[in-house]
Formats: C-alpha cells, structure tokens, sequence
C-alpha cells in the first residue's frame, strides 16, 4: 500500500518536474534514443563511438551557448557559422605575421568578436533586424574566408601544448564545450547581466524603462555569440589537423540554432536555456551518429532533424499551456 | 505669476519644499510639441493629480520628470537646486521612481525579480545574484501591502492585471530612498477591490510624509477623493491647478470635455 503510494508520488513529481523543467524532457529523449541505438545499433556503445558524437556536437554546444544568449535577448546570428569558417584562418594570418600561437588565438577569438560588435551595432543603431544584418554579414564572411585561403585547406598547427590544449588532444574540443556551457549559463542565470538580458528579450520597452541599457546588452551578446563561434572554429580546425573554407558555415549555425531550440529556448525572446541547448545538441549527435551506425541513408537525418525541431517547437507551446494550468 | 514669483512666495510660506518643480519645460518630437510650457511642482508628502485628454502630453510629462525623455527648453529644480535628469538610472538614483502605463513588468521573469529589475542584489563587488534574500525582502514588501500572491517564483506573465500593477506599484514604492513617486494610470487595469488596495496604499504612502506623489488617472472621483491638488494638462501646458477641496468631479469633467463640446 504504502510503496504504491510513493510510487505515484514519485511519478506525479516526475511528470511536474517533465512539465517545469524542459531541460528533464529533452534529456528524456536523449536518453531513449541512446537506447534505442544502443539497442538496434553494433558498436553505439563503444567509447570510440562517444567520441565521435563528441566530435560532431561539440561546434554545435559551442556556438549554441552563444545563441542561445542571443535567442533569449529577441536577436539571432546567422553568421556565427561562417565566423565560426573565417576564424581558423585569421588564427594562420596573425600566427604568419609571427605571433605565438596562443596569443594568435586569443587575437583570432576577438577579432571573432569584433564581427559580433559590428553585427550589433549596425542592429542598434540603424535599427536593422539582426536577421538581416546577420544575414549580410554570414555572405560577407563567406567570401572572406574563401579570400583568405585561396579556397584551399590550410594545414593546421600541431604539436606544442598549446595545439593540444586547444583541440588536438583527445576530448579537448569537448571539455572546451562542456566548460563553455558551464560558464554561460553561470553567467545566464546567476549575474545581472543574464538577467537583464532575459528583460530585454522579454520586454525591451520595460527594460529600457527600467533603465536597462539594452543596445549594450545586445551588442555584447552579438560579441559573445561571435567570439564563441570564432573559438569554436579554431578548436575543430586544430582538432582536424587543418583548416578548411568549406567547414562550418550555413549548416553548423542552423544546427546550432536547431540545438538551442530543441532545448527549449524561444526564438521570441525571453526565455531559454544553455544547458537545454547542450541536450538539444546532443540529442542531434545521437540521432546523427545512429543513422550512421545503422545504416540508415544519411539524407534522412534533415528529414528527422526536420520534424524534431517542430516537435521540440509544438512540445514548448504544450508544456507551457500545462505550466499555466499547473499554476491555476 | 511668474514662476520666480512663484518660488519666492514658496520660499516665504512655511510649507515643505518642493520635491521637484517643472519651470516651463517643452518637448518637441518632429512635428509635435508634445510639451508647450509646462509649469508644475509637488511637494513632500503632498499626492497631486495629473488629468488631461489622451494625448494632452500626459506621458511624456511624467517621462521628462522622470529622465526618460531631455527637456528642449525649461529647467527642472530637484529639492530647489537645477537639475539635470541624465538618465532613468539618474533619475532613480536621486529618488524618483516611476510605474509606467505598460508597467514595464517582465513576463519571463518571476515576481522577486521584477521586484528588483535593474538595481538586483549582488554579493558586493561580484555580479552574482543573491536570490534568497530578494525572494525574503520581495515576500516582505507584497506582504506589507496586502497583496496575495502564490509565490514570489512565479512568473509574473502569469498573473492577473491586478496583480501585476499591485507589483509595479511596490516595485516603486520599495526602492530603497524613494522621494517622488510618478503613477501612471495605476488603476486602469484593476477590479474595485484591487484598485481599493492600491488607494488605501497611496494614503499609507501619503501619511508618512516624507514622499511626493504625482498620480495620473482618468478616474476624477479617485483623483478627488485622494489627491490633494488637482493639475489639468491641456495640448502640452498646465492650464488648471487647484486643491481638490475647491473642485469636483462634476468641474473637472466639464473642463476636460469643455473643448469638445458641440454647442
């Protein structure tokens, strides 16, 4: 009697923690498709196949943190991707004009973030729609990088503990993302800053009545968005072992941005969170990884990608009509 | 009278100082003047109403007392000396607070937290929240007016309007050295028994004596009823100012609708 009785209690408080906390149904899922290929699938549960989902989320993790911010302060990047292509390639420029490496990439990361100051600024002061400034700007960037490799691969550097720390050792573009995660989203839901920023998505008007300065929250989101992105670049180029125009891009951004909204951050603004972006992501890696190991053709992927990202949409507006009811 | 006249008679009674005093400040936006010569003071302890049409200039008055907006021309005296709103967080910074039409309340954001937009508590120099002590000091504040709320957690989107200006209200008045209190329209979205609340919070408010209080409001008889002077803004200039005790609904009315009037 008794132990049925916590067992519903244990249940109900599950099902309001599922409805509250988006961040527990994605994991949810993640956790049921890891099983369904571990399952289905040869070889899913190997750690050299963890590294390889490791290796296809960790670009998305990153640029997604940056995303995210962006998302919940009512902005997007479109041109985190190709920020994320040109990076890699400014590292080389400063590395050839003879800097040491580390002081390269630390250049090569705001020189990233410089872009998301302009993308900003242009926003907030001609008062663009980030959509579009950031859409000019992805193209901009796009024929950037291809100017500055001569639309060939660069070889990228190697050896040194700094090449190792930044993505040639094992898991290193990994830890980088799950370090990332953490400090955004200290910064996201323990500082002023993350909440000013959730104001100004919620309600600009009210911020700025409130005395917020908005334009300064978004332009360092736009910063920060772009920088991480820039990092995010230069860890996997170092990780490949070259540098490459054709990587990153369009696709890295989208899946990114799919990641952030899968996880449960409103493309309106307001609300959202870094760590549902890292499930997201890794819920993509999985169902990614999976179709490969079971031999499912590769195009099926978007198809799948597709319909996540309207159910991740449609299990929001669901779960937040549930939290209304729940409050009442 | 000139307003030179006007501070020196102020100077000679012995009646508390102004709070603030508005000497003929205008706006212009483009093509509008919003604000034409606009004359207006309010002293400690002292609840003084603002009426006029819609459009009368009655929100960019309240936003140029405030900092929101830069007055083109006039001055504005804050206890008597010439001052210069720089900004709302200046504004803030000397004591005067406002809650704002569209209450400028975050959704997304719980009740504690919009209790402390902006001026949030941190561990001192650090950035970082202390959350606990905003939720206590935000159930104390609600409690100490009266309102019932289920939680300072919860998101403030999902309350009613009542509830909502009830937070937007002590938003303001809780800051910590609030000296003049702009409102609003604070009863426009709010049941009887809200807005009931809310009036008998403005006479708690009023009897301290130590805040002034300037309360926009389309309502005349809570005007009359709680205000202890009555200002009337008409196409951007003060052109009525009286104690409520020499007025009424029924005059106020009248010369709001004079204009309009089809005789």
């Amino acid at each position: 009697m008794d132990s049925r009785l916590d067992a519903r209690k244990v249940a109900a408080a599950v099902g309001r923690g599922l409805v509250r906390r988006r961040e527990l149904s994605i994991f949810v899922v993640c956790v049921a498709a890891a099983v369904y290929f571990a399952i289905t699938g040869s070889g899913f549960t190997t750690t050299e196949n963890y590294h390889t989902i490791a290796q296809y989320v960790a670009p998305w993790i990153i640029i997604a943190a940056g995303e995210v911010m962006l998302l919940i302060c009512g902005q997007i990047d479109l041109s985190a991707g190709f920020v994320f292509t040109l990076a890699p390639f400014l590292l080389t420029s400063f590395t050839g004009d003879g800097l040491p490496l580390l002081l390269a990439l630390v250049c090569a990361v705001a020189v990233s973030g410089l872009v998301g100051v302009v993308n900003g600024l242009i926003h907030t002061l001609f008062n663009v729609a980030s959509f579009i400034v950031t859409l000019g700007m992805a193209f901009f960037l796009e024929g950037m990088s291809l100017i500055a490799s001569n639309a060939q691969p660069e070889a990228a550097p190697t050896g040194g503990w700094v090449a190792r720390a930044f993505g040639q050792a094992h898991w290193a573009e990994l830890i980088w993302a799950l370090v990332i995660v953490a400090a955004m989203q200290i910064l996201l839901s323990t500082t002023r800053f993350g909440v000013n920023t959730q104001a100004v998505g919620s309600n600009p008007v009210g911020a700025a009545e409130a005395g917020i300065r908005i334009n300064r929250i978004k332009i360092v989101n736009f910063a920060l968005c772009s920088a991480l992105a820039g990092f995010g670049g230069i860890l996997d180029g170092i990780r490949v072992g070259s540098f490459d125009p054709t990587n990153g891009g369009n696709e890295t951004m989208f899946l990114a941005v799919a990641s952030a909204v899968i996880g449960g951050t409103a493309l309106m603004g307001g609300s959202g969170t870094i760590i549902g972006a890292l499930l997201g992501a890794l819920l993509l890696g999985i169902v990614y990884d999976g179709f490969n190991l079971t031999g499912v053709n590769a195009n099926a992927f978007d198809v799948v990608l597709g319909i996540a990202i309207i159910a991740a949409m449609l299990l929001n507006v669901y779960l937040g009509m549930l939290r209304r009811k729940a409050d009442r | 009278m000139t307003a030179q006249e006007e501070s020196e008679t102020a100077r000679q009674t012995p009646e508390p100082p102004a709070v603030i005093r508005a000497e003929h400040i205008s706006k212009r936006f483009g093509a509008v003047e919003a604000l034409k010569d606009v004359n207006l003071h309010v002293r400690r302890g002292e609840i003084l109403g603002l009426i006029g049409d819609n459009g009368a200039g009655k929100s960019t008055l309240i936003k140029t007392l405030t900092g929101f907006h830069q007055p083109d021309r006039g001055r504005l005296l804050f206890d008597g000396t010439p001052t210069v709103l720089r900004s709302v967080v200046h504004a803030r910074s000397l004591g005067i607070d406002t809650v704002f039409q569209d209450l400028a309340m975050i959704n997304d954001l719980p009740v504690y937290l919009n209790l402390f937009l902006n001026r949030e508590l941190t561990h001192g120099p650090l950035p970082f929240l202390r959350r606990s002590e905003m939720r206590r000091r935000a159930r104390e504040a609600l409690d100490s007016i009266g309102i019932s709320i289920p939680s300072v957690d919860t998101e403030v989107g999902r309350l009613s309007g009542g509830q909502r200006q009830a937070i937007a209200v002590a938003r303001s008045v809780y800051a910590d050295s609030t000296r003049l209190l702009l409102l609003d329209e604070p009863l426009a979205a709010m049941g009887a028994k809200e807005g009931g609340q809310i009036l008998r919070l403005l006479r708690r408010l009023k009897e301290r004596r130590d805040i002034a209080i300037i309360l926009i409001a389309h309502n005349y008889a809570q005007i009359v009823d709680i205000c202890d002077r009555v200002n009337l803004l008409q196409h951007g200039e003060i052109t009525l100012d009286r104690p409520t005790g020499e007025t009424s609904v029924s005059e106020l009315l009248e010369l709001v609708h004079a204009e309009y009037s089809v005789d």
